[in-house]
């Protein structure tokens, strides 16, 4: 399969040249964390994903979208109706022409997308020195052990060993494919004020926005989850019933009768 | 056997229309009161009735899939993550939909390996066997087609990856690949004619069912002794005794596909379908579905040419890679004539036994490789298990027929599953 690999080989090249990343070595297992979310019964830390929007907001949203995230969603992580056109309201998106048929434009509601940081993918390259910050929308799920990868990148960043060869304006951080990474560490000690006062550590926000980009990924997990307790309970009792009326139709036959007697 | 009885309705009206259109006759007949069926199938007998419900499950999901999914590459993604966020259920629909294909498999593969093993294929069941074979090869026809269609990482690069083996069959390649693409790569053309023959293909599956069923009747079901039916006493009806059985059977396999749609939906897919199709950056490493790794390292296994090296070259590498992972499921159809062992149940051919058990093994090895980088020792082994799967159907087999000493087969299937009366 030469020339698949010659075609993937080439492709490769060019997107690493794109994305300024060497491809060379692996990353870390990312660190386990005992998510709120994880397991049959598990449900949104709503207070945890509520101050992790805040951090997105106040950080993240400074350079990567959140395309398939809309105001109204925060109602799934406990905000009301009010405080959700609050929070529209803090941004300005592109409403209908006037009527001399100039741009204008309006306060976001709550049905409006989450305003991207940048107009398109070469001004977000060209304002971060040729990498593109991805979309975070769906972040958790496009990547293996999503949530704790997310969490590890964001507390991963170190010294590069002294061996290390770092290319120029990049980072190290074990946890990234490579090593090295375009974004420089996000998360500092005290970096914002959580509306609910409790301290700002670089842990607490990364655990806090991974809450809040695992809703966005997933907006249905609480009820999925809820859902699946309901439904593998049907089966069973079903399954059960299904299984005592086997034994008794199947008595004649385990019996030995013979159905086809003249 | 296989007599055919015609049901009376008491209902006049029933009574009219089944002497015009004799359905309730085709049911009973089928899969009714009024089929004959042996009255030892086990367990393994569950999965073609599972098999059709996943055909239904599938269709249904599908299509209402269909009625929210654009086409279009720019939207595709888009209207995917619609379908999950912002229409009622959409989550639920899309990994029914998802999961069920893979169990969809699932049920269909265990199916294939107990006819292997109980010699489902042998006479006077060619017939029904070769139908089976079709419907697979329908079926990943359809499967594939379907993953591409979120327009996905994977979705994107398993289409250019597959679609261009055929640019490996001589003369024609190159217009074949072409004529997949309706165009010079994989793009919009590709989507939306892959979004039409997945919508299609299903139809055809459903045809080719029918016909499968229609076999199985002539035949008759075989069973795990493998011996023809003989007195009355070997039969029981279909309904109520299999119809309740496969019922329970269905009831245990949804409890398994309902923790997975709803505790671990993406487990069986790819995280990188979850980024947007982008043709300038490939993924680290480029899988198929779980359900078509074997296949996929078969063919990656293959790396060499047919021939003499440096006298001649018959086939180049690629065409036999690609020739070698076709015929990996085309030598089924030949199964009738390569195994010609009168007996057809695995437990009465004790050499047999062993290495169909290695046949198994060999299909998990396989998969395990076909996910794994070509790196290392990983291409060795794969040219290893490649070989024994080959050499199970056209060595094992034709020798085994001849030269094995089978078990006595017992005298018929009451004799041999009931108990001597008191």
């Amino acid at each position: 399969m030469k020339f698949i690999r010659n075609i993937a080989v080439a492709l490769s090249f060019s997107t690493l040249a794109l994305a300024g990343v060497s491809a060379a070595g692996t990353a870390e297992h990312p660190l386990q964390v005992d998510w709120s979310f994880n397991g049959p019964l598990g449900k949104f830390d709503l207070p945890s994903a509520q101050r992790g929007w805040q951090v997105y907001k106040e950080v993240c949203a400074s350079c990567h979208s959140l395309k398939y995230f809309r105001f109204r969603d925060l109602a799934t992580i406990g905000y009301e109706e009010d405080m959700i056109k609050a929070f529209a309201a803090e941004y300005e998106v592109a409403g209908e022409p006037d009527e001399y048929g100039d741009e204008t434009v309006r306060a976001a509601l709550p049905q409006d997308v989450l305003p991207a940081p940048f107009a398109n993918d070469n001004a977000a390259r060209s304002a971060n020195g040729g990498a593109l910050p991805p979309d975070l929308s769906l972040m958790v799920k496009a990547r293996h052990d999503g949530a704790n990868y997310i969490y590890s990148l964001m507390v991963g960043y170190k010294d590069a060993p002294a061996d290390f060869d770092l290319s120029d304006g990049l980072n190290y951080n074990p946890y990234f494919k490579g090593s090295q990474i375009a974004m420089a560490e996000p998360l500092a000690e005290g970096l914002i004020d959580y509306e609910d006062g409790t301290p700002a550590t670089p842990d607490q926000m990364a655990k806090d926005v991974v809450q809040f980009l695992q809703y966005v990924a997933e907006p249905s997990l609480q009820e999925r989850h809820q859902m699946g307790i309901k439904v593998l309970l049907f089966l069973a009792l079903l399954t059960l019933l299904l299984y005592i009326s086997m034994k008794v139709i199947w008595k004649p036959v385990k019996a030995g009768k013979n159905f086809y007697e003249d | 056997m296989a007599e055919w009885e015609t049901v009376k309705p008491e209902n006049k009206a029933l009574g009219w229309f089944e002497e015009r259109l004799p359905v309730l006759s085709l049911v009973n007949n089928v899969v009714g009161p009024a089929t004959p069926t042996p009255r030892n199938l086990n367990y393994f007998w569950n999965f073609g009735s599972l098999a059709g419900l996943m055909l239904v499950i599938q269709i249904i999901s599908g299509v209402v899939l269909a009625m929210h999914y654009t086409p279009t590459t720019g939207l595709a993604f888009d209207s995917v993550e619609r379908i999950m966020r912002d229409v009622n259920y959409g989550w639920l629909i899309r990994y029914m939909h998802a999961n069920g294909a893979s169990f969809f498999f699932i049920a269909v593969y265990i199916h294939i390996f107990r006819g292997l093993y109980f010699g489902s294929y042998k006479a006077p069941r060619e017939v029904l066997w070769m139908l089976g074979v079709v419907i697979f090869l329908l079926m990943m026809a359809t499967a594939f087609m379907g993953y591409v269609l979120p327009w996905g990482q994977m979705s994107f690069w398993g289409a250019t990856v597959i679609t261009s083996l055929f640019s490996a069959i001589p003369l024609i390649g190159e217009s074949v690949v072409q004529l997949l693409w309706g165009g010079f790569s994989v793009d919009e053309p590709t989507l939306v004619r892959f979004f039409s023959l997945h919508y299609l293909l299903p139809f055809l599956i459903t045809g080719v069912v029918i016909l499968h069923l229609w076999a199985k009747k002539i035949s008759d079901s075989g069973n795990p002794l493998g011996i023809e039916v003989k007195t009355s006493a070997d039969q029981i009806p279909f309904h109520p005794f299999y119809t309740i059985k496969d019922a329970f059977g269905a009831g245990v396999f949804f409890l398994i596909l309902a923790a997975f749609i709803f505790y671990m939906p993406n487990a069986l897919g790819h995280p990188d379908n979850y980024i947007p199709a982008d043709s300038l950056a490939t993924p680290d490493s480029i899988v198929p579905e779980w359900y078509f790794l074997p296949y996929y390292a078969i063919l990656r296994s293959v790396d060499f040419p047919l021939g003499i090296p440096g006298v001649i070259e018959i086939l180049d590498a690629k065409l036999l890679g690609v020739i070698a992972m076709f015929a990996s499921i085309l030598v089924w159809l030949g199964l009738p004539w390569l195994d010609t062992s009168k007996v057809r149940s695995g437990n009465f051919r004790p050499m047999f036994k062993w290495f169909f058990a290695f046949l198994v093994i060999d299909m998990f090895i396989l998969m395990w490789l076909g996910g794994q980088k070509p790196e290392g020792n990983i291409p060795l082994y794969g040219k290893f298990a490649t070989l024994y799967y080959f050499a199970y159907f056209f060595v094992v087999l034709p020798v085994l027929s001849r030269k094995e000493k089978t078990l006595p087969l017992p005298e018929s299937i009451s004799s041999a599953v009931l108990k001597p009366a008191e």
